[in-house]
């Protein structure tokens, strides 16, 4: 730390030179400055969006939160970055931000070669394609000769490139920066087609003039999975990210909630006092309080809570939770005990 | 005992030298600060080698401490001799500067020379510090260096591609030529017509007709105040909004078709026997070349005028006309058709161009149309006075009298505003249409990492194309200038 | 009647009859060549070709204006609390602004502005995220900008100097402090941190050091060249004391709130940016001009090479670099904040363009004033602040002005790299599902495009009024 110090000549944390550890241990550094700093995305409707108060919402947004909630147990100690496509990694590489959670899909190389690591899956997702009714498209397989709207940089473009390839089928690609562009492409019928990750689909199909005239068709060209990312080298913050969200998915299977978290205190259950701290030390072996899951569950909620609340039926997303349900119901989201 | 001594000219090498001591006590100099450094990283608890971190100034700055200013100082210091040496020219056994002998100081020369080192040492210094840095954080993060990035696929699709070949499996240098290519299009395309309704407006702004002064006068204003990308948006998705829908496009019959996802040309289809055409294209060039001087030189001689435009239209697009009928008309066009999906098929062209190309020309023509109507102002009005007491009418006189002189004040600015014009084709990034920054700064950058490397092969594109472009319009500038004799 | 007065009446008539005895009064001229009907002649249909230019230029107008017109105010949605009680609303959203198909209120085909919308995100297009209950800062800065640049742009206003003392040194001191909250950690920068640990005293130490080894150089030359060390020893003191007061002023806990810039946006960026680009663009173009005309050939080099080549590159590259590249350029650990960035870039870009703009009023200068000031004994400096610049910068300031609209307009592009300038707050507020709608992003081109408009459009009035006033006859 002192020799970090001395490499920087003159520190300015107001606008000037912010001095982040990036190989330094980044929970001393959260607990010191009193916030976490979360890169999300520049408004993705259910993920990570600000409305007209300037509050940021969302399911990565609510991940964020529950980070905060552990260190500090109180879950509005966060700041939040947007960040482009682009420069999402380099924002993270060089500690301008201490956990990315901005709908990043997990891939081997950007785990492996960018110095990142991924702390779990939040969000299992897959790129789908999204058409107009009136086009009668039953099947991706009938997209021959299409033009597709898609966001530049991201692995959609390169999985159009290859499943149309893939297929023997013509196509025309329209890359856009922003999805905001994309989104307003498509709906001036500039493309036939619309693809990015599935729940990218639903949240952009509101913004569209008649969103009843828009399907999404059935195919699922790949794997997304979406999840907060740290720096590499820094484990003690690595496991406190990854064990968050495990708290938030056990908390569902054992069915706390933010409204019976308090009288779950008091259950016998060895697994739930565990969780909650009433047994055994888990928040000290992350670095927190042993209240740190309650803390969580109490001011962010469990994964079904946050989910419900973002992008679940209820919302104007309505998406159902398909393989993001507990792996107890046929999902993929599985938490590893606490123990 | 201090007394003043004269000293004679041409006598310096028998007085003690007083540029020997200078060297000594700047060279003493360097290397106290060289140990001042090495006694602060003792201080600091490293023990390594004292002189390591002039190593570190080279190779990988990765921090400003104080040993490292300790070294840079005394590396400016060691520049002080070397100037000095520099600048005695007879120690190296040239004619020395004789005539000096007093202060160093007061050498003005030398105190330049001393100051460019330091200025040089200094961004040496910069370079150096960002370079080490951005080895060593490309390291640390693992993402590789160099060009050998160019020969891999790149593996995404480019829809707007009309000369060069481009596929998913291309490689990473092509993706940067059809970018370059697009940037290319839109600019000499965008400057032409830029320059054509800049003129129109120009013109218009002056006219006496007030509505159409107006007129023009309302155009320059709303297009020069709002700012280029607003109009990029504005442009790009109103009129993307406007056109018809892609299953019942506007049918332009002969034309082609138009809706929302651009323009379908009918495609010319060569037959055997078209190389004709395009030879009879060649030789009504050069004819129009020959008959343009062989004109010019019958007017200074005689006075007499020909109709050199009419002769090269006829020339130029008459002859390939007729290579076209006498080899039996081997062309033939292929009309875009309808499929599912909008029109298939034809020479196509995509909406992000139109709206670009739109913005583009009709925001840089704003500005054109202000230098055309400086440039016009400037020309005085006498000669327009004379130009119609000679009995020339007003198309003449502003076409052989006023344009030819307003061009000597219209050209620099103008050559300004091509440049600004090719730059700002770069703000397609916003819009999709594949150019150099859209498709090479942005998809390629992203898909591999590399952000130094593509951003120093576009940053140095642009600068080549704004040098050749300002060498061309210095050229073209030096041909219009006023003779003077 | 024998008019006396009339020279030219006085034709010796008496006594012939049909001799008039005075001139006869002027005819009124035909109706067709005076009042409107004689202006329109002649102004729109003197010829063919003008009478058919003028019905195409009124057809245009008519294709463009009144679809305009009913677009932003006949069609448009205005009166949000008296649709809401007629269609039983029961709060503000994108029913307002929808047809019935889309699920609004309006019949089908009906496209118009949006308003309400305008008006619920109008405090995020001016201050962007800034926290509601801090806004009073911001307004403050915004005031204290307005009445340090009215006076300013006023020629009859006296205290011109003063004036600009305070736009340049005083009033970003503080905005800075206002919009960041100040207090930031001063921890020294010269001796090792094991023998005193990091702290203002530190700080204050180190600067002291380094402040008594700028005045011995400054010393040391002096006595070198023969002159009195006085003065110079004086103007590195008194610079050095300035700067250490406004880093004091920033390190000062003053109680407010630190906002950091992630939050910023909408119209303060675009003021942000613009400002900061060319205050910080005016030295180092000065420098740069100079550099340009120097004896050194290094100099001249390197300042050549500098302005050709931000010139010779897109903003947007520029953008780029700052936001991808200059976190790699930096050590590891240390990064500036992502609006600094972006700062940095835009102020080297317009330098670049500042210096050519000053190279014009330099070049301006007749010789004469050159060689005046060197008869006087001046040095070189000493010409360039007392002589050329005062008359340069004059000059060229309606190409400050120009250049400053054209950075203004050009702030826009920061949006592309993920800042929230104006134009990037209402882009970004198209994400917001509550208001989304086919209108919406109409709506909120045309209003950035009126706000724009007035901007730049008020701008490039005074600085043609500045080009008038001082166009005193010098060619």
């Amino acid at each position: 730390m002192k020799k970090l110090m001395k490499s920087v000549a003159l520190s300015v944390t107001a606008l000037g030179l912010a001095v982040a550890g990036a190989q330094a241990a980044t929970l001393d550094d959260v607990k010191a400055k009193g916030f976490v700093q979360c890169g999300v995305s520049q408004g993705l409707p259910g993920f990570s969006n600000p409305d007209d108060k300037g509050n940021w919402t969302g399911l990565d947004v609510d991940l964020c939160r529950a980070i905060a909630a552990a260190v500090f147990g109180d879950a509005e100690k966060v700041k939040y970055t947007p960040l482009s496509a682009k420069e999402r990694f380099t924002a993270l590489q060089s500690g301008e931000v201490d956990v990315l959670s901005r709908n990043t899909t997990w891939t081997m190389s950007r785990d492996t070669s960018l110095g990142l690591n991924f702390a779990g899956v939040n969000y299992y997702d897959g790129q789908g394609f999204m058409v107009r009714s009136s086009l009668d498209v039953k099947s991706a397989l009938e997209l021959s000769g299409a033009s597709i709207c898609t966001n530049t940089g991201t692995t959609t473009e390169l999985n159009v490139a290859d499943y149309f390839r893939a297929n023997n089928m013509e196509y025309e690609v329209v890359a856009f920066e922003k999805a905001d562009e994309v989104v307003a492409a498509y709906d001036a019928g500039r493309c036939d087609v619309y693809t990015t990750d599935q729940s990218g689909l639903y949240a952009q199909r509101l913004k569209l003039t008649n969103p009843g005239e828009h399907i999404v068709l059935p195919e699922i060209i790949s794997k997304e999975p979406l999840g907060p990312v740290v720096r590499q080298g820094d484990d003690q913050w690595f496991n406190l990210v990854k064990w968050t969200h495990f708290a938030m998915v056990n908390a569902e299977e054992f069915g706390v909630t933010s409204g019976n978290v308090d009288e779950m205190m008091k259950t016998e259950n060895p697994g739930i006092k565990r969780l909650l701290g009433t047994e055994g030390t888990f928040g000290e072996m992350i670095g927190v309080g042993n209240d740190w899951a309650y803390n969580i569950i109490k001011q962010v909620g469990n994964y079904a809570e946050t989910f419900d609340r973002n992008v679940g039926p209820e919302t104007p997303l309505q998406i159902s939770r398909g393989v993001n349900d507990l792996w107890s119901k046929g999902g993929l989201q599985y938490a590893p005990p606490v123990r | 005992m201090a007394v003043q001594q004269p000293i004679a000219d041409g006598d310096v090498s028998a007085q003690s030298d007083p540029r020997f001591l200078l060297v000594t006590v700047f060279a003493a100099l360097a290397i106290l600060a060289f140990y001042l450094s090495a006694v602060y990283n003792y201080f600091e608890g490293d023990y390594g080698a004292p002189f390591a971190s002039i190593g570190g100034i080279a190779g990988g700055v990765v921090s400003i401490d104080i040993a490292k200013i300790f070294n840079f100082i005394a590396l400016v210091l060691l520049l002080f001799p070397i100037a000095i040496i520099f600048r005695t020219k007879a120690w190296f056994g040239f004619e020395g500067k004789q005539s000096y002998a007093g202060n160093v100081f007061n050498d003005s020369g030398l105190r330049n020379f001393f100051f460019e080192m330091l200025v040089m040492a200094f961004l040496g210094f910069v370079f150096w510090f960002f370079v080490g840095n951005t080895v060593r954080n490309l390291a640390a993060a693992n993402i590789s260096s160099g060009f050998g990035f160019l020969d891999r696929a790149a593996g995404f699709g480019i829809n707007f591609s009309p000369f060069i070949q481009y596929s998913e499996t291309s490689t990473y240098l092509t993706v940067y030529m059809v970018g370059l290519q697009n940037t290319l299009i839109v600019a000499v395309l965008g400057i032409i017509l830029a320059t054509l309704l800049g003129f129109i407006v120009g013109v218009a702004r002056l006219s006496t007709n007030f509505v159409i002064s107006q007129v023009a006068y309302a155009f320059v204003e709303v297009m020069r105040n709002i700012p280029l990308l607003l109009w990029i948006f504005i442009w790009y998705f109103s009129v993307l909004r406007l056109l018809p829908s892609k299953q019942d496009p506007l049918d332009l019959g002969p034309l082609g078709l138009l809706n929302v996802a651009g323009y379908y040309a009918p495609r010319p289809v060569f037959g055997d026997g078209a190389g004709w055409i395009g030879i009879a294209f060649i030789v009504g060039i050069i004819a129009t070349i020959f008959v343009a001087r062989w004109a010019k030189a019958r007017q200074m001689a005689t006075g007499e005028q020909f109709p050199v435009f009419w002769t090269a239209l006829g020339l130029i697009i008459g002859l390939p006309i007729l290579a076209l009928l006498a080899s039996g008309i081997p062309l033939t066009f292929e009309m875009p058709t309808a499929s599912r999906f909008g029109p298939r098929g034809g020479a196509r062209v995509i909406p992000e161009f139109l709206g670009l190309l739109v913005a583009l020309v009709t925001y840089t023509a704003a500005y054109i149309a202000e230098i055309v109507r400086a440039g016009i102002l400037a020309v005085n009005k006498g000669q327009t006075e004379a130009a119609n007491a000679l009995g020339l009418r007003s198309g003449p006189t502003l076409r052989l009298v006023v344009i030819p002189q307003a061009m000597r004040v219209i050209i620099p600015p103008m050559t300004n505003q091509y440049l600004n014009l090719t730059k700002n084709s770069s703000l397609a990034v916003a819009i999709a249409y594949p150019e150099l920054v859209s498709v090479f700064a942005g998809t390629a950058l992203n898909q591999t990492g590399q952000a130094v490397e593509i951003l120093l092969m576009t940053m140095l594109t642009y600068l080549t194309i704004s040098l050749l472009t300002a060498w061309f319009m210095n050229w073209f500038n030096a041909r219009m200038a006023l003779v003077e004799r | 009647m024998a008019d006396t007065k009339n020279p030219a009446g006085t034709v010796p008539s008496a006594g012939i009859a049909f001799v008039r005895g005075e001139m006869a009064g002027d005819e009124p001229p035909p109706a067709s060549e005076v009042g409107v009907i004689g202006w329109v002649r002649k102004n729109l249909f003197s010829s063919i070709p003008n009478t058919i230019l003028t019905l195409l230029a009124v057809y245009l107008l008519w294709l463009i204006i009144p679809p305009l017109l009913r677009f932003a105010f006949f069609d448009a949605v205005w009166d949000t609390s008296g649709l809401m009680a007629e269609y039983n609303l029961d709060k503000p959203d994108r029913r307002l602004c929808t047809t019935a198909a889309q699920g609004g209120i309006w019949p089908d085909g009906w496209v118009g502005a949006c308003w309400p919308y305008v008006a619920t995100y109008m405090n995020q297009f001016i201050y962007g995220r800034y926290p509601l209950e801090e806004y009073w800062r911001v307004d403050l800065v915004y005031f204290l900008f307005a009445a340090g640049l009215i006076p300013m742009c006023i020629p009859a206003v006296p205290f011109k100097r003063e004036n600009v003392i305070f736009m340049i040194a005083i009033f970003p001191v503080l905005a800075f402090v206002l919009l960041t909250g100040g207090h930031i950690s001063l921890e020294g920068f010269l001796l090792p941190n094991s023998i005193i640990a990091p702290s203002v005293t530190k700080f204050i130490i180190d600067y002291v050091i380094l402040t008594a080894i700028l005045c011995a150089i400054a010393y040391g030359i002096a006595r070198g060249s023969e002159s009195p060390p006085g003065p110079s020893i004086r103007g590195v003191a008194v610079a050095m004391g300035l700067l250490l007061l406004v880093l004091l002023i920033f390190a000062v806990p003053f109680g407010l709130e630190h906002v950091e810039t992630e939050v910023w946006g909408g119209l303060l960026v675009t003021l942000v940016i613009a400002i900061t680009g060319i205050v910080a663009s005016l030295p180092l173009g000065i420098l740069l001009a100079l550099g340009r005309r120097s004896q050194m050939p290094v100099i001249r080099l390197v300042s050549v090479i500098f302005i050709e080549f931000w010139r010779g590159i897109p903003l947007i590259t520029v953008l780029f670099m700052s936001s991808v590249m200059l976190p790699l350029f930096l050590p590891e650990g240390v990064n500036f904040d992502k609006l600094l960035r972006a700062l940095i870039g835009v102020a080297l870009f317009s330098a670049a363009y500042m210096a050519e703009v000053v190279r014009g009023g330099i070049q301006a200068l007749p010789k004469g004033q050159y060689e005046g000031a060197m008869a006087l004994g001046l040095n070189y400096w000493q010409m360039i602040r007392l002589i050329i610049l005062p008359q340069a910068l004059k000059l060229v300031i309606p190409g400050i002005v120009n250049s400053f609209i054209a950075l203004f307009k050009d702030t826009t592009l920061v949006l592309i790299i993920g800042l929230f300038d104006f134009l990037g707050m209402i882009q970004s507020s198209y994400t917001d599902s509550t208001w989304a709608s086919p209108v919406q992003s109409l709506t909120g081109y045309l209003f950035a495009a009126v706000i724009f408009w007035l901007f730049c459009f008020s701008m490039s009035r005074y600085s043609i009024f500045m080009e008038r006033r001082l166009d005193t006859g010098h060619r």
